[in-house]
């Protein structure tokens, strides 16, 4: 499995918060401690020049495994490898700059208090690789290109932008440090409609001109159907399902894979019936034993009561479904 | 030049003082104590401290528009012959001096621990702010008087008289960094849970680097508006301690300190020793805090 083409290797993957009242209100209460898994055993790899992207409801750990991933939290349990380095190891500071993010908000991710310029440069700067003061103007010039924005921007603040074009920015300066892989967290769902496409489509070109990777967490099924080579689907901390984008979309396996794309509308009128997605996330401090699915599946039995189904490739990707396996669906 | 004034003039700011004619006024009045007070040795009419130049017979000279007034002391003289009027611009230099350097002070403190507390949290946090609040449940008042009093025994008798201005600003300026660091707290929990900062760190810089370049140029904004409203409850606490008489010494007199050499003489009809650095206190004091209070409400995007 890890051969040269694999980039980012996440094994059995884990992490839980600590949401516990304080510890003098624990005592005098008698309350216990309180661990919230937002992640559990979550296995996934990424090839090199390819797009993954997770999707998932509000809540369900995709996030977490971006912030994972590019070392913004620890994991609790299991292992997150990048071109064979351990993300939390020792070594992990060699990859600094070969990975990068991409945030959701436009609005927060860039300090107001910055120029454009100082943002971009910040990585360069960081990772200590010394360019005189007009190649780093230079350099900023060429990545503001590169996103389509004017090299004169550099010298504006980020209020001066529209959320698209910040969006670019940050995009800018996410490829600044030259990474060979990009944590994309929800880029365009505080986007308008229109400017999504756009960003989209410059992420696809960004792809194709550097060899990028792309981790794309996203909860726009559309969006997904657009930009990612493979999906994976998450639920509640737990990576349910996981195809290549084609099999997944033509041919869902899992009971919530299908209920999700049963809910997005018909734009072609065809008349067929929509089946909005039922019940509720349970609560995550407190998740159904067995399959954490079980309470809203259609077709949840005994078994789905008691075990935990575990991820199994059949060779059109992975399910995590004991009627699936049993074929009973 | 000319476009930087009509920058000014056109920036928020100046358009929101230009419409509060009560700010005006304070603006003036506080720039006349200022002005007074940083060229007392040009301006005023006589040198206080000057031995030579009193005469203990012009003692208790009231002021010059009463009957037995003389012109060459417009607000009268004290005991010692000092023309009020010099005593009271060399008194606010004092008190000025005393009251900015013990905000800025209060202002370093208070909004590095506030930095630290609110970015690195868990043990730190919790620390810093328990401090916080216990020195909350004395009076400013208090701890002043306490550092005064620590470093009164402390210091040799003769180095005293000249580090009590330094004690008083440390005492002051202790006593006050709380207000700062709570702000400065609340504001940097909500910075650093914002993305830029979580880019910074992917990155890979230091939480020292992050605090100073991320954070801190985003929460200064309310700390500017409490440091000026606090340069006037500074002077205030200076003028109190000075009155108590523990405090800048008298050869060396702040406004409170010529409150309370005045009040002696108040009840022995010699009203103008204490009347006039009263007055002078409490137009420092009125105007700094309707500026803060205007700045406070001009940087409020809320309230434009």
């Amino acid at each position: 499995m890890a051969d040269n083409r694999t980039l980012l290797e996440v094994e059995d993957a884990g992490r839980d918060f600590d949401v516990s009242r304080p510890w003098l209100n624990r005592v005098i209460e008698g309350e216990e401690r309180l661990l919230l898994r937002a992640v559990d055993g979550v296995s996934f790899s990424i090839r090199r020049g390819e797009t993954l992207a997770l999707v998932g409801e509000s809540g369900c750990g995709k996030s977490t495994i971006a912030r994972l991933i590019v070392g913004l939290y620890q994991t609790s349990r299991g292992r997150i490898r990048c071109a064979g380095l351990d993300v939390t190891g020792p070594e992990a500071h060699q990859l600094r700059g070969r990975m990068q993010m991409i945030f959701q908000d436009p609005y927060a991710s860039l300090n107001p208090r910055w120029r454009v310029g100082n943002i971009i440069a910040e990585p360069i700067r960081a990772l200590g690789r010394t360019l005189g003061k007009a190649a780093l103007r230079e350099r900023v010039g060429e990545l503001l290109l590169q996103v389509g924005l004017d090299p004169q921007d550099g010298d504006k603040f980020p209020h001066e932008f529209s959320g698209g074009q910040r969006q670019r920015i940050s995009i800018a300066r996410a490829l600044s440090s030259n990474p060979e892989f990009l944590v994309c967290d929800e880029p365009t769902s505080a986007l308008d409609v229109s400017v999504q496409a756009q960003i989209l489509n410059l992420m696809l070109d960004l792809q194709q001109r550097l060899g990028l990777t792309y981790l794309f967490i996203s909860h726009n099924l559309a969006v997904v159907a657009h930009i990612a080579d493979r999906v994976g689907v998450m639920y509640l901390g737990r990576l349910v399902e996981l195809a290549d984008v084609g099999t997944l979309f033509e041919r869902p396996r899992h009971p919530y894979t299908r209920m999700l794309l049963d809910a997005i509308p018909d734009l072609q009128m065809t008349g067929k019936p929509r089946t909005p997605v039922g019940g509720e996330v349970p609560n995550p401090l407190a998740p159904p034993a067995g399959c954490a699915f079980n309470p809203r599946c259609p077709h949840a039995d005994d078994r789905c009561r008691r075990e935990r189904p575990q991820p199994r490739d059949d060779g059109l990707g992975q399910v995590a479904c004991f009627a699936v396996e049993e074929r009973r669906i | 030049m000319k476009a930087a004034l009509e920058r000014f003039w056109d920036h928020d700011l100046a358009y929101s003082l230009r419409r509060s004619p009560v700010t005006l006024v304070a603006l003036l009045l506080t720039l006349v104590c200022i002005g007074g007070a940083v060229f007392a040795p040009w301006l005023a009419p006589h040198d206080p401290f000057d031995l030579a130049s009193l005469d203990l017979n012009d003692a208790f000279s009231p002021p010059a528009w009463t009957g037995s007034g003389a012109a060459k002391y417009p607000l009268g003289t004290d005991d010692q012959g000092r023309d009020v009027l010099s005593t009271i611009m060399y008194g606010a230099r004092i008190s000025l001096g005393v009251g900015v350097a013990a905000v800025a002070f209060a202002l370093v403190l208070g909004v590095s621990l506030g930095l630290l507390s609110g970015y690195i949290g868990g043990r730190v946090d919790a620390f810093i702010m328990r401090v916080a609040d216990i020195q909350l449940s004395f009076p400013a008042i208090l701890i002043a008087l306490l550092i005064d009093g620590v470093a009164r025994v402390a210091l040799p008798n003769e180095q005293h008289g000249n580090l009590a201005v330094p004690v008083l600003v440390l005492a002051i300026g202790v006593s006050g960094w709380v207000q700062y660091a709570r702000t400065v707290r609340g504001s940097t929990l909500v910075e650093k849970s914002k993305e830029y900062v979580q880019a910074a760190r992917v990155v890979g810089r230091s939480p020292l680097a992050i605090m100073l370049a991320h954070v801190l140029p985003n929460v200064t904004g309310p700390v500017l508006v409490i440091g000026t409203i606090h340069i006037a409850t500074a002077i205030i606490t200076e003028a109190t301690l000075s009155f108590l008489g523990v405090g800048v010494p008298p050869t060396q007199p702040s406004l409170g300190t010529l409150i309370r050499i005045g009040n002696d003489f108040l009840f022995s009809g010699e009203w103008w020793i204490t009347v006039f650095p009263g007055a002078a206190l409490i137009t420092l004091v009125l105007s700094v805090n309707l500026l803060g209070d205007w700045l406070r409400d001009a940087l409020n995007p809320k309230l434009r």
